[in-house]
């Protein structure tokens, strides 16, 4: 446990009968510090930051911030903001009266002046400020999670909390306000837990991704470090594409497409295996006597998705900067190589 | 889009018939309280509507069954609203059991519960107080399906538990939650089903004619046999009368500073 740690969670257990939810969870937030929690369903992202808010118990484990044990403290005493999935204004209350709810609860209760500038300033700062006395049902979803953020970040929680909060919008929406959090994560120096399934969201906004598995860390590193280097084969293809080749390890390493690539760390020592290389870890040139065949082209916008055929029969994706594409169509013949400085391989 | 005549037309249609529906029946009991009495009579008269204030206990009746009625308006905010709140918070496993048991009343006909519940008022008229008011017991009871169909309805077209998670976040007691947040949000749920056990505890008969308790129905009854178009002046103005409790229900606004209790 890091002694910098302002957030720890250590060794969360929680079992719903017969399911493991939680498994001895242990994770350290820095102050101020963003940490995305990723994972497919039922992995226990949710329960852990539930027990974090204090709305789920636990089996055992210990939740402490601030260096302060919080494990049994209620829900409604531990200060801590919360952006939920599902839509959660209060639907009899205005935009600005849901900023200022928790204000009025506050133990000493805020001056009604205060809250209405503290209120005002939070709706400025989602971009809101017009639309102080719309009612829930008047506001789009996406105003709705900008307001509900407002309300979460009015009583200057400890920890902002969000469940998955972008997934019930449209994908524009989605990106504006994903960049939104982020921007107004670091105006205020918010430490943040952030829950989502969604890898584009966790990659683009967290100072730290951890990848959940069956109720227990895989992995928690940077965005770049967990998708250039994963440590497990969960990892390696949970985060991004990976293509899937078999390959003979043997001293570190392993030849593939004519060039030696050195395994990662956590791959194994020897012998066959799958190596899961990223789609743009390959570079693709066109070549008349090329290794390869280009079977389609898929526009991205900026990139492009190449299918490609390699002679001995096995089938990779590779990506490419979209105006490398434009000579590349079906049955190009085309060279294949990888530029990969490590590649995770997991045993077959 | 502007409604093409052919639907302004029919919703005017749809309007009008409805409201024949229901003021018909309404004029047709001024019209009979209205006229002279005895054959050959006509042109009209006021009579009926004159004596109803002596007619005796009348007001006494009214009287109780507006105590009755506040009686079971206040079990339905302190007890049935804030145990089906409860339920479906945080017991979930019991909202169907919950639900048969208050769909039982609705099952079992009027004339079956007295003969269940007699020996015990009776009882209670011996030993406790002979006051209708003791009624309220058993009218909680009979509105248990309405208020709580209402109550239940209301409760699903929102995410309860969202909302409840949200509010404790937010620094809010179970108690704030609950009147802060929750009852505010099923206010029309909660208020269509008082106002249902308001209509069902003024207007029951069976019950209280029964158990020989003189409510405001049952002195209706009385009277009509003795004079029908009195019988039919008071209905009317009883109705008339409802009519009025529901103009002069709280706003909108008021009924949140209401629900909406500070404690602090």
């Amino acid at each position: 446990m890091s002694a910098s740690a302002y957030v720890q969670l250590a060794g969360l257990s929680k079992h719903f009968g017969e399911v493991k939810a939680l498994d001895g969870l242990t994770l350290d937030i820095a102050q101020g510090e963003l940490v995305a929690l990723l994972g497919p369903s039922g992995c226990g992202k949710t329960t852990a930051l539930r027990a974090l808010a204090g709305l789920q118990e636990l089996d055992h484990g210990q939740v402490i911030v601030d260096g302060k044990d919080i494990t049994f403290q209620r829900a409604n005493k531990r200060g801590m903001g919360m952006v939920f999935q599902a839509y959660s204004l209060f639907p009899h209350m205005n935009a600005r009266e849901n900023v200022e709810y928790g204000l009025k609860l506050r133990a000493h209760k805020t001056a009604a002046d205060t809250r209405k500038s503290r209120s005002g300033e939070l709706l400025e700062l989602v971009g809101l400020s017009t639309h102080a006395n719309h009612y829930p049902h008047q506001l789009s979803g996406g105003q709705q999670q900008r307001i509900a953020l407002a309300r979460a970040l009015a009583i200057s929680p400890k920890v902002l909390l969000l469940d998955e909060p972008l997934s019930a919008l449209d994908a524009k929406v989605r990106t504006q306000l994903r960049e939104e959090i982020r921007r107004i994560q670091i105006e205020l120096g918010t430490t943040t837990l952030f829950v989502t399934h969604d890898q584009e969201e966790a990659l683009g906004v967290a100072d730290r991704v951890g990848v959940m598995r069956n109720g227990v860390l895989d992995q928690i590193a940077t965005p770049a470090e967990l998708y250039d280097r994963p440590k497990t084969a969960f990892v390696a293809e949970f985060v991004g594409l990976t293509n899937q080749l078999k390959v003979n390890v043997s001293g570190g390493g392993f030849e593939i497409l004519g060039s030696k690539v050195k395994t990662l760390a956590g791959s194994i020592d020897s012998g066959m295996g799958t190596a899961l290389i990223r789609p743009e870890a390959f570079d693709v040139k066109a070549n008349k006597n090329g290794n390869a065949k280009i079977i389609s082209v898929g526009f991205l916008g900026a990139l492009c998705r190449l299918t490609i055929n390699l002679n001995d029969g096995a089938r990779i994706i590779a990506q490419l900067p979209s105006a490398d594409c434009t000579e590349f169509t079906f049955g190009s013949p085309v060279e294949v190589s990888l530029s990969a400085k490590g590649v995770f391989v997991k045993g077959i | 889009m502007k409604p093409t005549w052919k639907v302004q037309l029919w919703r005017r249609f749809i309007i009008a018939t409805v409201a024949l529906y229901l003021l018909l029946p309404l004029y047709s009991m001024l019209d009979f309280s209205t006229k002279p009495f005895g054959l050959g009579s006509s042109g009209r008269t006021l009579a009926s509507w004159r004596v109803i204030p002596s007619q005796p206990d009348l007001f006494l009746a009214i009287f109780r069954s507006l105590i009755t009625a506040g009686i079971v308006m206040l079990l339905i905010f302190f007890l049935i609203v804030p145990t089906v709140l409860w339920v479906h918070l945080k017991l979930p496993a019991l909202r169907r059991p919950l639900e048969l048991i208050c769909l039982i009343p609705l099952a079992i006909p009027a004339i079956v519960v007295v003969v269940g519940i007699a020996p015990l008022y009776r009882w209670i008229s011996i030993n406790l107080t002979e006051s209708p008011i003791s009624l309220s017991a058993v009218y909680s009871m009979l509105i248990l399906p309405y208020t709580y169909r209402s109550l239940s309805a209301a409760l699903d077209a929102v995410d309860i538990n969202t909302l409840a998670e949200a509010s404790k976040t937010l620094g809010a007691s179970t108690f704030r939650m609950m009147t802060g947040v929750i009852m505010p949000t099923v206010r029309s749920g909660i208020m269509n089903g008082s106002f249902i056990a308001i209509a069902l505890v003024l207007g029951e008969y069976t019950i209280s004619n029964i158990l020989n308790y003189k409510t405001f129905q049952v002195v209706v009854a009385q009277v009509g046999r003795s004079n029908g178009n009195v019988a039919v002046a008071v209905s009317l103005a009883s109705i008339l009368f409802v009519l009025f409790l529901l103009l002069i229900v709280p706003s909108k606004k008021r009924q949140r500073e209401i629900l909406d209790v500070d404690i602090d």
